[in-house]
């Protein structure tokens, strides 16, 4: 079995893995960190019981998907190192100082505040709290500037030069932080992790409405939800139409496999399905709107789409993953769109929380956001290779001298410790989620007093 | 300005405060075994809850430091290390799930303290076992590591790993002394006093070894009258150690917890001696090391300014959660 991998294909698979398993976390607490800021400002506001709730409701689920977070964070800043030391070395002192940023901004921060977000509710005053929240919540936000940033300038590289060994260095700050695809990047995915939550937010109202449509708890968080999903699928749409028009400026190979183009051509087809066949350099049994292809990228049925064939074969990426892994992001964000139209009629009617189909299509909807996400990162990633820093640093050349054992060996304790660890955290959201929200009793406990003796919030037992 | 020098200093104070902050929380759970009952369990776990977090971001900050003013050191390092970091970054993920897991579950709690336990032990061991394979010398040819796969794993470099371990154990006693009363206090002034003597006991027996293995820390040590000063360190030592037994004999309760750091500041302070200039001993000094000065004055920059504001909020959640731990705290239901 062995045999058939080499380090370098092992790492990069046990990269990809560990970090497809991380961005499921942020995903979700960058989105569920602000809504948590929602309901406790709405709660503050209007003193409704119902917000208190859902935020005592909600944040023991953002612990722990929270703490999921760190602990799958903490391997990718030191795998870098581990598995990618030539990288390191060469990237280190542009990209270093932008993850240092990230650590010294947001990742202090959120850790920092998160003990009086989780542990303080009697310790401090309400308004103390609030504002613990609230430095949680701009923490994540923060948090995805920096790595973006890093990320895009890994797709999109400028304001570097090239020192004596070898080495990129920066020379204009402004131009490395706010590269061309950045600007994009961070929007969408924003964007995604609003969504993504928005869709769970959602999924857990509809199964509460569907046991008992009266449920104050479970009307709030279905209608937050499809508030969102109205507002902001449609906006997502948007942007990344305009982030695929900016990749197509600089990565035009990653466009042209994303779109399933070999050649060349005038009137573009869009291919709505089809099996690309990378040695044929062709598309098998395709499904294609012709011209359509052209409109989209170009804003024009008669222009030119540049194709594969403007490249050499050893600079394409993997066609068949970058195009489907890109039909499956788009549809699942129009299905998304879909969701939220559905809800605004059904709201127009007075019928949101009556319609049992729109509850039992958002239900199933619940974990479609992680879907997309993942299979977004999948475009993004596949689709720049064979290089990892682009045009500039080949993957192969920036891998670690390290056996292929011990990759091996690394890769497979990942795979057994993640689904186990995470497959337990997973499986404890989910009791969580099934919890009776209605029943959480508010209290509001005014002694302040130092010791955690008096600290407990009420809550459903387990 | 010599930048190199200063985010040298800066790197080794967050590597300090990583190893005064998260060794007292890896060392409550390195304490588990010994406190069997549940409710004790729980107040001991509750005791660091709040601020575990915080307190690992500042290994983050030690690694992403690296990788962004020392590349070079970071891209050797790390692969020399490579199986011992591995091993820590899974040990830290079973025992940092477990703050939260533990209190979701009646029966699988035991999983999960021994999730708590073990993954502390690992992350540890290895961090032990990784200062050692530093301090042991490690092979370079051109920028990269060409020593083998088992470098670091020689009988000195498991002995540290045992060190920390006891190290931590002590950190973790002396929080516990400080954040817990009645019969959880009482034995917590119990063992540490053993670890206050176990660790001093190793820390001499460290001290004598390594300039009898190694040259180069020999000729550090003993190169009189340049060396002269150094030997202040061993009489710090000394006094370190009265005054930690005698404030746990007191029975005083924040001081024992502030000796014991002090007792890794003089191991601190004697290991990075040891090894000045190199960061990667006999191989990479910190100024070949060094990334060019615009990145080091970028990030420096922010250093600055955010450290204080850091050490503020953070000092601020400490205050907020000061005082004993009684059973039944914490959010959890
Ligand atoms: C900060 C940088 C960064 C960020 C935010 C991400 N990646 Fe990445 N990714 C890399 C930096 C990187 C890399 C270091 O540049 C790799 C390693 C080898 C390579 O080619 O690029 C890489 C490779 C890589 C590969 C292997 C590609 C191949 O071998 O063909 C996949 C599938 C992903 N990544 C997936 C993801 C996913 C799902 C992410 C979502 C979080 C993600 N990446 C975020
Ligand atoms: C290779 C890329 C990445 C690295 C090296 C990385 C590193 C880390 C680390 C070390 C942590 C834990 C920090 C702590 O101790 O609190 C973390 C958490 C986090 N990361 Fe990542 N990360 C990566 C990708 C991403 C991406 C793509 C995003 C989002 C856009 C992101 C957003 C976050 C957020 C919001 C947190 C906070 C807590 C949580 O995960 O719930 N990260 N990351
Ligand atoms: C239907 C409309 C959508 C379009 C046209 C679209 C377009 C794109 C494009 C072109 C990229 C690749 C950019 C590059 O690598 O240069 C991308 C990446 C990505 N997409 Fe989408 N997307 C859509 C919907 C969604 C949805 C609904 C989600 C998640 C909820 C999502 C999440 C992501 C993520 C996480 C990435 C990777 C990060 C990035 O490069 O921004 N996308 N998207």
């Amino acid at each position: 079995m062995l045999d058939s991998f080499d380090a370098l294909s092992l790492a990069r698979f046990q990269f990809a893995f560990t970090v497809a398993f991380h961005i499921i976390f942020p995903a979700f607490t960058i989105g569920l960190a602000s809504f948590l800021a929602v309901l406790e400002a709405l709660y503050l506001k209007t003193r409704k019981p119902v917000y208190q709730q859902l935020f005592q409701f909600w944040v023991k689920i953002f612990a722990v998907a929270f703490g999921m977070g760190v602990v799958s964070g903490i391997v990718m800043s030191y795998q870098f190192g581990t598995n990618w030391s030539v990288f390191s070395d060469q990237a280190g002192p542009v990209i270093g100082p932008l993850m240092g940023y990230e650590v010294l901004t947001a990742f202090f921060l959120e850790a920092g505040f998160l003990g009086v977000m989780l542990f303080g509710m009697n310790r401090v005053g309400e308004r103390l709290h609030f504002f613990a929240t609230l430095m949680v919540a701009i923490g994540t936000a923060i948090s995805a500037f920096w790595i973006l940033s890093v990320n895009s300038w890994m797709q999109t590289p400028q304001g570097y030069g090239i020192n004596e060994v070898g080495q990129f260095v920066a020379e204009d700050w402004f131009k490395v932080v706010f590269n061309p695809s950045f600007p994009y990047r961070l929007v969408h995915m924003l964007l995604a992790a609003y969504l993504t939550t928005a869709f769970v937010v959602g999924a857990v109202g509809a199964w509460h409405l569907l046991k008992d449509k009266t449920s104050a708890a479970a009307r709030k968080m279905f209608s937050m939800a499809m508030w969102m999903a109205l507002l902001v699928a449609p906006l997502q749409v948007v942007v990344g139409d305009l982030h695929g028009l900016n990749t197509q400026e600089y990565q035009p190979a990653k466009v042209a496999a994303m779109e399933g183009h070999f050649e060349t051509q005038t009137q573009a087809p869009l291919y709505l399905f089809g099996l690309p066949n990378m040695d044929e350099a062709r598309v098998d049994y395709g499904v294609a709107i012709p011209g359509l292809g052209s409109l989209i990228l170009k804003h024009d049925v008669n222009a030119e789409v540049t194709g594969l064939d403007a490249f050499p074969r050893d600079e394409w990426p993997n066609v068949p993953i970058v195009f489907w892994a890109f039909r499956i992001m788009v549809g699942i964000g129009m299905l998304m769109v879909l969701a939220g139209l559905w809800s605004g009629l059904q709201r127009l009617r007075g019928r949101l929380y009556e319609g049992r189909t729109l509850q039992r299509f958002v239900l199933l909807m619940g974990p479609l956001g992680f879907v997309a996400v993942v299979a977004g990162w999948v475009v993004t990633e596949v689709g720049r290779q064979p290089w990892v820093i682009y045009g500039l640093l080949r993957t192969a050349d920036a891998a670690s001298p390290i056996a292929k054992e011990g990759v091996a060996g690394s890769l497979i304790a990942f795979i057994v410790v993640y689904f186990l660890v995470f497959g337990a955290g997973t499986f404890y959201i989910l009791r969580k989620m099934a919890g009776n929200a209605d029943a959480i009793q508010v209290t509001k406990s005014s002694t302040k007093k130092p010791g955690l003796a008096a600290e407990r919030l009420v809550g459903e037992e387990d | 300005m010599d930048y190199a020098l200063i985010w040298a200093i800066l790197i080794a104070v967050s590597v300090f405060a990583y190893v005064a902050l998260d060794g007292f929380d890896l060392g409550v759970a390195l304490l588990f075994p010994w406190f069997k009952r549940e409710e004790d369990r729980d107040i001991m776990m509750n005791t660091v809850a709040p601020v575990w977090d915080g307190n690992e971001t500042w290994l983050v900050l030690g690694g992403g430091g690296l990788l962004a003013v020392f590349p070079l050191a970071y891209a050797v390092l790390m692969p020399a290390l490579y199986m011992p970091v591995i091993a820590m970054l899974l040990g830290l993920i079973f025992r940092g799930v477990a703050f939260e897991y533990r209190f979701k579950t009646k029966r699988a709690k035991p999983i999960w303290d021994l999730s708590f336990i073990v993954g502390s032990l690992i992350a540890a061991l290895s961090q032990g076992i990784m200062l050692g394979a530093m301090l042991q010398g490690i092979k370079v040819t051109g920028r990269a590591y060409a020593g083998g796969w088992f470098d670091w794993l020689t009988p000195f470099t498991v002995f540290c790993g045992l060190v920390v371990v006891i190290g931590y154990m002590l950190l973790g006693s002396t929080w516990l002394i400080m954040k817990t009363r009645g019969d959880l206090q009482l034995r917590s002034y119990q063992f540490a006093r053993y670890f206050a003597l176990g660790l001093v006991a190793c820390i001499v027996f460290v001290s004598a070894y390594l300039p009898w293995r190694f040259d180069y820390i020999a000729d550090r040590w003993f190169s009189f009258p340049a060396s002269l000063w150094l030997w202040v360190l061993p009489l710090v030592l000394a006094f370190v150690t009265f005054s930690l037994l005698w404030s746990l004999k007191k029975g005083q309760q924040v001081r024992p917890y502030l000796w014991g750091l002090a007792l890794f500041l003089v191991s601190f302070a004697g290991f990075a001696v040891s090894i000045f200039p190199y960061l990667v001993p006999r191989s990479i000094t910190l100024w070949e090391a060094a990334a060019p000065d615009n990145s080091l004055i970028f990030l420096l920059v922010g250093a600055v300014v955010l450290l204080p504001i850091i050490f503020a909020y953070t000092g601020y959640t400490y205050w907020v959660f000061r005082g004993k731990v009684d059973a039944d705290s914490g959010y959890h239901d």
